[in-house]
């Protein structure tokens, strides 16, 4: 009997956990996407860059790695109050920052293992760094990044939970909601939670797969690699 | 006449070592130089000191009228290396293709990148040259799928695209299984056959005595040598020289 009335309560609810779910996704491409922005000029800062490029690039990775998530979202949100930021503006620096650099050190790795030999070779057409940085080293890099990057990926869908502290209504905040409203379901509400984060994480990194096997290069790189890492 | 290229007294210093010792030659348009010597003596940084792919402290090259490099002055004058460099040719030991494009998009890059030219035009060159190599069947191919010969084939269908002045070769067969090595020295004498300006660094006796004009005996980053095929294998040579000679001849099967 009381289970049957705590699934008509989820089942009642699902405005509210569509809605978070949606809040979650957006959270998690606009993190990533904050993140790929900042990560590829630090990667390229960091393999060449002059010797203060260099060190500004590993002190911001050492950093934005070295930190909890909470500790830089509290330091954004509560540290920050002064300046009167939005906790989405606080979420995304601290989430986006965050991410940029593990996401630095992803590109980094990918940029390193093409054979240096392609950037002579560029250059000795004629073409200058950044060119052939655009030209050969980044298409090559993207495609070695992608399994790793699907890593990134599903370590973010999840990390979005943790803005809920700040006060956005993610899919988190969306369950606490239900709980409140259902007499103190926690289990069966929370259990919907976790099968939507698995649902969301299996999707991604579907779609990383595909991706990365629509990019492959016949005897380049390894396609489909993403999905073994489900 | 004027030289088309003309390397004047360069020298390079790695790590407090000097690899380049003076190093002086010219060449004429449509001639074939062969640079040999033993390993270590600085024949892969002289090639890369002509276009400045590494910087030498001294001395001067100049390539059809235009200064590429002029240590000689207080203040060299503007250059623009790019433009430069694109007009040199260059062929490795490890082909350095780009391996994430197909035969046809490794020698389109240049031209659409470096050149400006339009996508159509580009592919039309392209395939002249990728043709002229004999893999016209193989444009589509991906790097990674071709012999090491076919590979080096498309790299120098690669320079060729750019129209150079003078292609620079870096032991172009040294990373070759024996079989493969014909196929491509095959293409780099029909190119000295056709006028092509070509400085080869390689130790391929056969190659250097059938084409070479003059050949340019590199040992401890001097000039021991420089002169025609027949001269430097006459027993005239130095002692060094002859000891070389015959060491690459048991080496590479040149005699
Ligand atoms: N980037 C570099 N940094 C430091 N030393 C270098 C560098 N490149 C070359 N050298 C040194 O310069 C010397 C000449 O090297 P180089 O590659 O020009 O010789 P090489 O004649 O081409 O030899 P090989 O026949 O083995 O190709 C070697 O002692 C080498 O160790
Ligand atoms: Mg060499």
């Amino acid at each position: 009997m009381e289970t049957s009335s705590g699934l008509m309560i989820i089942w009642e609810s699902w405005p509210m956990f569509l809605s978070g779910t949606i809040t979650a996704v957006q959270l998690c491409i606009l993190f990533l996407g904050v993140g790929v922005v900042v990560a590829v000029p630090v990667s390229l800062s960091q393999i060449y860059g002059g010797k203060s490029l260099k060190f500004s690039a590993s002190v911001f990775e050492q950093v934005f790695r070295g930190l909890p998530a909470l500790v830089l979202l509290f330091l954004f949100y509560f540290g920050l109050a002064e300046l009167d930021v939005s906790p989405l503006v606080a979420a995304t620096l601290a989430m986006g920052l965050r991410s940029a650099a593990y996401q630095s050190q992803i590109f980094r790795g990918a940029i390193l293992s093409i054979d240096s030999g392609q950037m002579v070779a560029a250059r000795s057409i004629g073409m200058s760094r950044i060119r052939a940085i655009k030209c050969v080293i980044l298409p090559q890099a993207i495609r070695l990044a992608i399994p790793p990057w699907s890593n990134e990926f599903a370590n973010m869908i999840k990390d979005t939970s943790y803005v809920f502290v700040v006060g956005i209504i993610e899919l988190m905040r969306q369950g606490r909601y239900v709980v409140a409203g259902s007499f103190g379901n926690a289990l069966l509400v929370y259990s919907v939670i976790a099968l939507i984060y698995l649902f969301l994480t299996y999707c991604g990194l579907f779609l990383m797969g595909r991706l990365s096997k629509k990019l492959a290069i016949p005897g380049f790189a390894s396609a489909g690699a993403a999905m073994e890492r489900i | 006449m004027e030289p088309l290229l003309k390397v004047e007294n360069i020298e390079k210093t790695y790590d407090g070592k000097k690899v380049l010792n003076g190093i002086s030659f010219e060449m004429e348009k449509g001639n074939t130089k062969v640079i040999i010597g033993p390993s270590g003596t600085g024949k892969s940084t002289l090639l890369r000191c002509v276009n400045r792919l590494s910087e030498p402290e001294m001395g001067k090259v100049i390539l059809d009228g235009q200064v590429v490099l002029d240590k000689t002055v207080e203040k060299e004058p503007r250059i623009d290396l790019n433009a430069i460099r694109s007009q040199v040719g260059m062929v490795f030991q490890n082909f350095n293709l780009f391996t994430h494009l197909s035969v046809l998009g490794n020698v389109t890059l240049g031209l659409t990148q470096v050149k400006g030219m339009k996508r159509k035009d580009a592919v039309e060159r392209a395939m002249i040259e990728i043709d002229r190599v004999g893999l016209a069947d193989k444009k589509d191919a991906y790097p990674a799928l071709l012999s090491g010969g076919q590979q080096q084939r498309v790299s120098i269908a690669r320079a060729l695209a750019m129209d150079p002045k003078v292609i620079l070769f870096d032991e172009p067969t040294s990373a070759l299984d024996p079989e493969l090595i014909g196929e491509v020295l095959q293409v780099m004498i029909k190119l000295a056959k056709e006028g092509m300006t070509m400085l080869c660094v390689t130790h391929e006796i056969g190659f250097a005595r059938s084409v070479a004009d003059e050949i340019i005996f590199l040992d401890e980053g001097k000039v021991l040598a420089h002169e025609p095929p027949e001269q430097l294998f006459s027993n005239n040579s130095s002692a060094r020289i002859r000891t070389f000679l015959k060491k690459i001849s048991e080496l590479y099967g040149g005699e």
